[in-house]
């Protein structure tokens, strides 16, 4: 597991599996797309919108994730000073961004017919809305700054303050009344989703977690190529 | 200890002292952030009248009466306590009764509240329509679930 830390054992793993992941993810997305706009059913009460939930759900899961991944490498960059932290987040906060405005963007389009708006201030909806503007945060912190040793240090304290962000994002629903429904599929209780249509929720995931691996492969080596040249 | 370790120690404690910072602030706030008020929190002898509120609940089973084709009548419960509700517009098209909804608007007395919006909430329960026809044919579907 020495890539997960190390930039040439990195790149070495990356050039590996680059070609597999990015096939898989074309793969997952084509089977993906097929279940969720003619295999899968539509919902009793939701009719046809419910295939948005088949792109919104993915892109929120992997906004989170994505945060997340961040906020392990940039304690392991300032506690255990490993540099290969820095450059992950330097390389994964757009792709981050973008999962979240993914997500934003085709839940108002749900919001819209479902509840009769494109976008309220409830806790869930604003809690993601400041995940975006702190994805943005830290894109612009990456642009600024001279020093480039401040500069990791400084975008990784924030990213480190941010992550309070992810577990109110994640229980909102459960700790304030919102116009947003509660979670459907949690660890505890059995899901609240049928089968035939939990299959197509699953395959776009990974299709989702595969396009997101393969950009952050070219994004990583990108970022590592960079750092080589600035240090000679 | 190694300087690592304490490193790591530090970032730890400071994340949960910010967590629990946060944590309370928004606990301590929680009527503000919260979307809506559900009937039963809402004490009768504390209405504003005519301030902007949102209540939220399931309209009442027979409770739906049709004015005219933009104005509707209706009550949101939360099988504690009700509210009587006007309101004038379009409803969405989940709107039904036994179906979740939060209501924008005021009170205009006591006992009316006269919505400006109405939006519906949708369950975390998500079941293809064909299966509730085959339940519905084999008498097994719950009349709750609308």
């Amino acid at each position: 597991m020495k890539f997960l830390v190390n930039p040439s054992k990195f790149n070495k793993v990356a050039d590996y599996v680059f070609i597999p992941v990015l096939i898989s993810s074309i793969i997952l997305f084509s089977i993906g797309l097929i279940f969720a706009f003619y295999l899968s059913p539509d919902d009793y009460q939701q009719g046809s919108t419910v295939r948005i939930m088949y792109v919104h759900v993915p892109s929120a899961w992997l906004a989170l994730l994505t945060y997340a991944i961040m906020t392990l490498y940039s304690i392991a960059g300032l506690a255990f000073k490993i540099p290969f932290g820095f450059i992950i987040n330097t390389a994964v906060a757009p792709i981050g961004a973008v999962f979240t405005l993914i997500c934003i963007i085709s839940g108002s389009l749900w919001g819209k017919p479902m509840w009769g708006t494109w976008w309220v201030w409830d806790a869930r909806l604003t809690s993601v809305a400041i995940l975006f503007i702190i994805y943005l945060t830290i894109i612009f912190m990456n642009l600024s700054f001279e020093n480039r040793i401040v500069r990791e240090k400084v975008v990784a304290i924030f990213i480190l303050v941010g992550s309070v962000n992810l577990p109110i994002v994640k229980f909102s629903v459960d700790w304030w009344n919102t116009l947003h429904q509660p979670a459907t599929i949690s660890k505890l209780s059995k899901p609240n989703i049928d089968p035939s249509m939990m299959t197509p929720l699953i395959i776009m995931t990974f299709a989702f977690i595969m396009i997101g691996i393969a950009i952050a492969i070219l994004r990583i080596k990108t970022e590592i190529i960079s750092r080589k040249s600035y240090l000679s | 200890m190694s300087l690592r370790f304490q490193r790591l120690l530090l970032i730890l404690l400071t994340l949960v002292i910010i967590l629990s910072a946060v944590l309370l602030i928004l606990y301590n706030t929680r009527e503000n952030v919260s979307y809506f008020y559900t009937p039963s929190e809402i004490d009768k002898s504390d209405i504003i009248i005519n301030k902007t509120i949102r209540i939220g609940g399931f309209v009442e089973n027979d409770s739906f009466n049709k004015i005219s084709s933009s104005s509707f009548k209706f009550k949101i419960t939360d099988e504690k306590a009700s509210i009587l509700v006007t309101f004038e517009g379009i409803l969405p098209d989940l709107f039904r009764e036994g179906q979740g909804a939060v209501i924008e608007g005021a009170f205009v007395d006591k006992n009316i509240f006269n919505a400006t919006n109405v939006f519906a909430k949708h369950d975390e329960n998500y079941m293809p329509a064909s299966i509730k026809e085959d339940l519905q044919n084999t008498g097994y579907w719950n009349n709750k679930y609308k």
